[in-house]
């Protein structure tokens, strides 16, 4: 990794260039900050699966159509396989390991598992987090709403149904 | 993957001056097409600059009723802003039916303008693609054009326009404001979408490392009852297979202004200057709104697998005009 002490000041060619070879990166990951060494082109998805042990988030198409990858960079739900890890240094990432509590489920993750709102389990991480996210968002009144903003994590299992009885249980009951 | 390399920039003037001097240099801002692209092998930058950090999001209401939006505004950040969901819902609505909640935190303003064609050739990083490879030949002219435009195209290239976003300024007459090497620069929205012709490769006027700044929408009152129709295979998550942006304004039952935009037939958000040529002036009944959209058709070249579009963007066109007309005019 090069290093120049004065790249907020400077102009034009002096841009810090990192890579393309292995540099060093600080991400914070669930409250913990973690060292890695990795190649720019590393998306956030592969550094939390092969580097972090954070096998949660899925890699379903690696291309941003089928939503299993879903994670919070600072608080808002995003497609990790999109993502570089080098552009999160400095900003923080929730991933489905995160939202347990002292060995206790989020709620909606309870309620995933009382209204069988998965089949394979795949996709149920990405959903899980893109649920919780709408949660706080507000467009999930009505089951139209739910499956509009949740329309960006597929199912192929087809357990919607189920999904947004989960969704709603937990919005009923917060 | 290819191997690239990284840099963050600190702030507009350096990234603009690295980006420039280096054709093998390209922006990163929310990624959803570079990061996208590069891993297919379409986009074969050597090195991004990330410009997420430059102080280029939020929304500014200018005094004279416009409004400024930063090019690194959020998608979704776009589509809750008060001020525009009260003066141009048509921008907020297009901004919601486009890709996913995720893919909308995270795609910029700018780079939703400036994404790439979901042709399926174009993508493939293998079959000839002008736009691609330029003089390799257009597959999807002979090929599988479900999806592809009926208007602007040329024997080059039949690619549509992917943004809801753009369908939505291109009918509100919004300026692109640009920084380069050169200095500032502000394209008309009209002007900044070049049709393929012979050079399907270059799909706007910008220069390497020019930067889109701010977005900006001049004020329209006709605009405040304005919405967006999109007709697509599926009910969400899913590219237009024919959108239209419209707004309407009457004065006992004529029409005293009109705008129309249609997406998902053209090789660029395509303003329907013909429809409202027609419309202007022009009693607010079916038989004019019908004529409009045949009139704004007319030129249409299908391909055997999109002939659809032509019957199913009039019909799209008519609803939309009496769905406004329904609402009523704007105050």
């Amino acid at each position: 990794m090069s290093s120049s002490g004065s790249t907020l000041t400077e102009r034009g060619p002096a841009l810090e260039e990192r890579g393309p070879g292995p540099v060093n990166v600080t991400l914070s990951v669930n409250g913990a900050e973690h060292s890695v060494r990795i190649e720019p082109r590393v998306s956030l998805l592969d550094a939390l699966r092969e580097r972090l042990d954070l096998t949660g988030a899925k890699k379903g198409c690696d291309q941003g159509t089928c939503g299993a990858c879903t994670v919070w960079v600072d608080g808002r739900r995003v497609l990790a396989c999109l993502t570089l890890a080098m552009t999160c240094e400095e900003h923080e990432v929730t991933t489905v390991e995160g939202l347990a509590r002292d060995g206790e489920l989020h709620s909606m993750q309870q309620a995933f598992i009382e209204e069988d709102a998965f089949q394979c389990g795949f996709c149920t991480p990405g959903q899980i987090m893109s649920a919780v996210a709408l949660l706080g968002e507000g467009h999930g009144d009505d089951d139209d709403g739910i499956k509009e903003w949740m329309s960006g994590n597929l199912c192929r299992c087809a357990a919607y149904p189920h999904i947004r009885a989960a969704f709603r249980a937990v919005r009923d009951r917060d | 993957m290819r191997p690239i390399s990284y840099s963050r920039a600190t702030d507009a003037a350096g990234a603009i001056a690295v980006v420039s001097a280096d054709p093998t240099t390209d922006y990163l801002a929310g990624g959803t097409t570079e990061i996208d692209l590069l891993r297919q092998n379409v986009l074969t930058p050597r090195r991004l600059v990330d410009i997420n950090e430059l102080p280029l999001a939020g929304i500014d209401d200018a005094p004279d009723g416009s409004l400024r939006i930063g090019a690194l505004t959020r998608m979704s950040e776009a589509a809750v802003s008060p001020l525009v969901r009260e003066r141009f819902p048509v921008i907020a609505q297009a901004l919601e039916m486009g890709a996913s909640p995720q893919l909308r935190n995270m795609a910029s303003i700018g780079g939703n303008l400036l994404q790439r064609v979901r042709c399926s050739y174009y993508r493939d990083a293998v079959s000839p693609c002008n736009k691609r490879e330029p003089g390799t030949g257009c597959s999807a002219i002979d090929g599988f054009s479900r999806g592809h435009a009926v208007l602007g195209t040329s024997e080059h290239c039949i690619a549509t326009h992917p943004s809801d976003l753009a369908v939505a300024l291109a009918a509100l007459d919004a300026r692109v404001h640009t920084r380069g090497q050169d200095g500032e620069q502000a394209y008309g929205i009209d002007d900044f979408f070049l049709t393929p012709d012979h050079t399907p490769h270059r799909e706007h006027p910008l220069q390497h490392g020019e930067l889109i700044t701010t977005i900006e929408v001049p004020t329209a009152p006709v605009a405040r009852r304005s919405m967006y129709l999109k007709v697509r295979d599926r009910e969400s998550y899913e590219f237009a297979l024919v959108s239209v942006a419209g707004a309407l304004s009457l004065v006992d039952g004529t029409i005293a202004d009109v705008r129309l935009a249609l997406g998902g037939v053209g090789t660029k958000p395509w303003r329907a200057h013909r429809a409202e040529g027609v419309l202007l002036g022009a009693s607010a009944d079916r038989e004019s709104f019908a004529s409009a959209a045949r009139t704004e058709m007319s030129d249409a070249r299908p391909t055997t697998f999109n002939a659809f579009k032509v019957e199913l963007a009039q019909r799209a066109i008519v609803r939309v005009l009496e769905t406004l007309k329904a609402n009523g005019s704007p105050a």
